[in-house]
């Protein structure tokens, strides 16, 4: 069809139609752990790849942390040529399903796409999760030629998204690499952090087990720090790098935080996805049977806490001093969490949690408040209205404030600079810290933020080491 | 996988297993702890360490079996293995020359008591050991312990052996044997240790006990072993175990540990009685 209004007959007219994913509908989603989001099917994938009008400068790719070439693979699945768009993600991006599934696309690569003042965006983090699937329905993964082996050993610490990219491009320029995880599983916040419903852990193993079959050696239960330390780990390697992330949990200094029932964000979300509470008692770690869950936060990890105890079978509310165009968590997830029945309480902020006889939290103290001047995060700032106190009743309370990184390697680490909140200082280019021998990236340096910054910092702490492995 | 190289009860309900963990045996000090799974669907708990050989890569601890994981710990049986087992974690207690110590231990505190008062005695201290616990059926490792003391003490509930009754005793006992300590550490159950810095606060010794709460990671990620010492939150894991047992909200730590009791032992149900018992009922 030619619109007769444009002059140039010829181009074919802007699809605007941006292709939904199908989902579980929220009254069923809500009962249970299944992913959300049921991806598309390759004719809808298709369609939506079609729509790309494949810019001769694309600004996505400048506006992406890892650089994938994201009209050369989204040409490839128009064409219908799964294959070559697979390889096009891999040259730049060793996790594409879990990229896919949690990369705030909205922000970078959609964000700057040509139709989006039309409001007609590609879904590049459809069809990334979409190449990422196919492949691995395929059964069978294909493992790209290694460069030849250069006799250097790397040592990787921490097994999250920042550990896993550096150790998957740089065992692919022939260096031997060793990842060293504290907890029992790889994969960091991807497993500890993230719940099945968003990311499903199978689909982080696969991306473990990718690098495992790439040559990378796995070690779990390997606290650096303490079982060993970066110096003595130097000893045998030639070079280390930190991506231990930001595993320390802040608490308010609310009275009463330390009731039972009241826990950090870290802790509800790592009893249910590391040690799979929800599946007990075939998996031994428990969980109590809440009636009326608290989150305090308004982060992705309140939103992933809340939608957890409501599929529990919790009453679950979000417990925000700021107002809903404040809420920090990206918009999807604040939108699922809305359609699946999670109560938002705005402008609202806990002064103290109550007990009962026994010492668990049965209420909690609020304040209303209201928005003032922005401050320097640009966001008005909450102020509390006097005299407004009121109480709300609860059996369990979640802290979802925010993280810091975790003090252990810095501690035992002489000649590692640190900066604000214990991050550790590097060189914002080659992602080298103040020691010799040591790069770091990932929510260790920025403190808390995203999979796919730790991703592209790793990378560029990667291209660093490899050139410093090479001189 | 973490192979068992020896697994026993070696007083009633207080079991015993060496492990190798050659990483772990490598950097352990007295006062630290290891994080165990039984299984692959395990919970992660917290162990002290009681005994560790470098040479070997073993790792020993003392455990009693009181709920769903110690349970299966202590079936354990030589040459299987389990999925984790991670540390050394923890602070390690302070050793330094202090003069008379006097070292407190009751259940698996006995046990890791043992590499305590070796490092105290090696270091030059006057090292008094002394065990606690309901009867003397229940002592273990007591040649261990004399060997690295001056003097071994025993209190028992039911009077079997030493003197009878409890810790509270200690003021009594003390000037019975014409001791005054400059320091007492503790290790055991919370009761022990809470009525133990209760009985040394007016004495004004310097009381150091070892905190047993809830654990999930051991590296300050969860928060769930969050005490509160002279008012201030710290995590176990990595700010203790050890704390000034006179700063301790020993109340706080007591419910906190209370946390999962009726869960823990719901795996433990395997005989389906009452499930029986209603249906006999026609319920």
């Amino acid at each position: 069809m030619v619109d007769p209004k444009k002059k140039k007959k010829k181009k074919k007219p802007l699809d605007l139609n941006r292709r939904a994913m199908p989902k579980q509908a929220p009254e069923v989603r809500s009962h249970n752990f299944g992913e959300v989001a049921l991806g598309y099917p390759a004719a809808l994938a298709i369609e939506e790849a079609k729509r790309c009008i494949q810019c001769p400068k694309p600004k996505c790719v400048d506006n992406c942390p890892v650089e994938i070439n994201i009209p050369g693979f989204i040409k490839a699945i128009a064409e219908g040529d799964f294959a070559r768009g697979i390889q096009i993600m891999k040259e730049k991006n060793c996790l594409p399903a879990v990229c896919g599934r949690v990369c705030p696309q909205e922000e970078q690569c959609e964000e700057v796409c040509v139709l989006v003042k039309k409001e007609g965006q590609i879904a590049v983090g459809r069809l990334e999760r979409f190449i990422a699937d196919w492949e691995a329905e395929q059964g069978k993964i294909e493992i790209p030629k290694k460069a030849p082996k250069t006799g250097k050993k790397v040592a990787v610490v921490g097994g999250g998204p920042a550990g896993l990219t550096v150790a998957g491009d740089l065992i692919q320029l022939g260096h031997e690499v060793t990842i060293f995880e504290a907890l029992h599983k790889m994969g960091g916040v991807l497993i500890y952090g993230i719940p099945e419903f968003r990311l499903p852990k199978a689909i982080v193993q696969r991306e473990v087990d990718y690098l495992g079959a790439l040559g990378v050696e796995l070690v779990t239960d390997f606290v650096v720090g303490k079982t060993r330390t970066v110096d003595s780990i130097l000893d045998e390697y030639d070079v280390v790098f930190v991506g231990s992330g930001a595993g320390l949990p802040w608490f308010m200094d609310v009275p009463g935080e330390n009731l039972n029932g009241v826990y950090s964000a870290n802790e509800y979300l790592t009893r249910m996805n590391l040690m799979k509470g929800f599946l007990f008692p075939e998996y031994h770690t428990p969980i109590k049977e809440h009636k009326r869950v608290m989150v305090m936060g308004g982060g992705n990890v309140a939103m992933d806490c809340a939608r957890t105890a409501l599929r529990l079978g919790a009453e679950s509310r979000i417990i925000y001093r700021r107002s809903r165009s404040e809420l920090p968590a990206r918009l999807e997830e604040i939108e699922n969490a809305e359609e699946e029945g999670v109560i938002f309480d705005f402008l609202t902020n806990p002064v103290k949690y109550i007990g009962d006889e026994n010492g668990w939290v049965k209420e909690i103290e609020c304040l209303r408040m209201e928005l003032g001047e922005p401050d320097s995060s640009g966001r008005r700032r909450p102020v509390p209205m006097e005299g407004s106190n009121f109480i709300m009743p609860a059996d369990a309370v979640v802290c979802a404030i925010g993280n810091s990184p975790n003090p252990l390697i810095a501690a035992t680490t002489p000649g590692l600079e640190t900066g604000r909140g214990g991050t550790i200082k590097v060189d914002p280019e080659t992602m080298k810290t103040s020691k010799d021998r040591v790069w770091a990236a990932g929510d260790v340096v920025t403190g808390a933020a995203t999979v796919i910054l730790a991703m592209g910092e790793g990378r560029k702490a990667a291209r660093s080491m490899h050139q410093f492995l090479t001189a | 996988m973490f192979k068992v190289v020896a697994s026993r009860m070696i007083v009633p309900n207080m079991h015993l297993l060496t492990l190798e963990a050659p990483n772990v045996a490598r950097e352990a000090q007295p006062g630290q702890f290891v994080i165990l799974r039984a299984e692959e669907e395990g919970e992660r708990i917290p162990l002290s360490i009681a005994d560790w050989d470098a040479d070997l890569g073993t790792v020993t601890v003392i455990f009693m079996n009181v709920g769903s994981t110690t349970n299966r710990l202590a079936a354990l049986q030589r040459e299987t293995s389990i999925p984790t087992v991670v540390g050394p974690l923890g602070n390690a207690t302070e050793i330094e020359k202090y003069g008379t110590v006097l070292c407190v231990g009751g259940c698996y505190g006995i046990g890791s008591m043992f590499p305590i008062a070796r490092a105290l005695k090696e270091k030059g201290n006057r090292v008094i050991t002394l065990v606690e616990g309901r009867s003397s059926y229940l002592f273990y490792w007591e040649e261990r312990l004399k060997a690295v003391s001056d003097k071994t003490i025993q209190i028992t509930r039911d009077g079997t052996k030493g003197y009878q009754g409890h810790i509270s005793r200690l003021p009594d006992i003390l000037k019975d044997i014409d001791e005054k300590p400059d320091r007492v550490i503790i290790n055991g159950c919370t009761f022990l240790m809470k009525r133990g810095s209760d009985v040394t606060r007016p004495m004004e010794i310097d009381t150091w006990v070892s905190l047993n709460p809830i654990m999930i990671d051991g590296t300050g990620m969860c928060g769930v072993c969050r005490v509160s010492i002279g008012g201030e939150t710290k995590f176990a894991c990595v700010d203790g175990p050890d704390f000034d047992g006179h700063q301790v909200n020993w109340d706080e730590l007591l419910q906190r540990r209370k946390t999962y009791m009726t869960e823990e032992v719901v795996p433990l149900r395997t005989s389906r009685c009452e499930e029986h018992r209603l249906r006999a009922q026609g319920k």
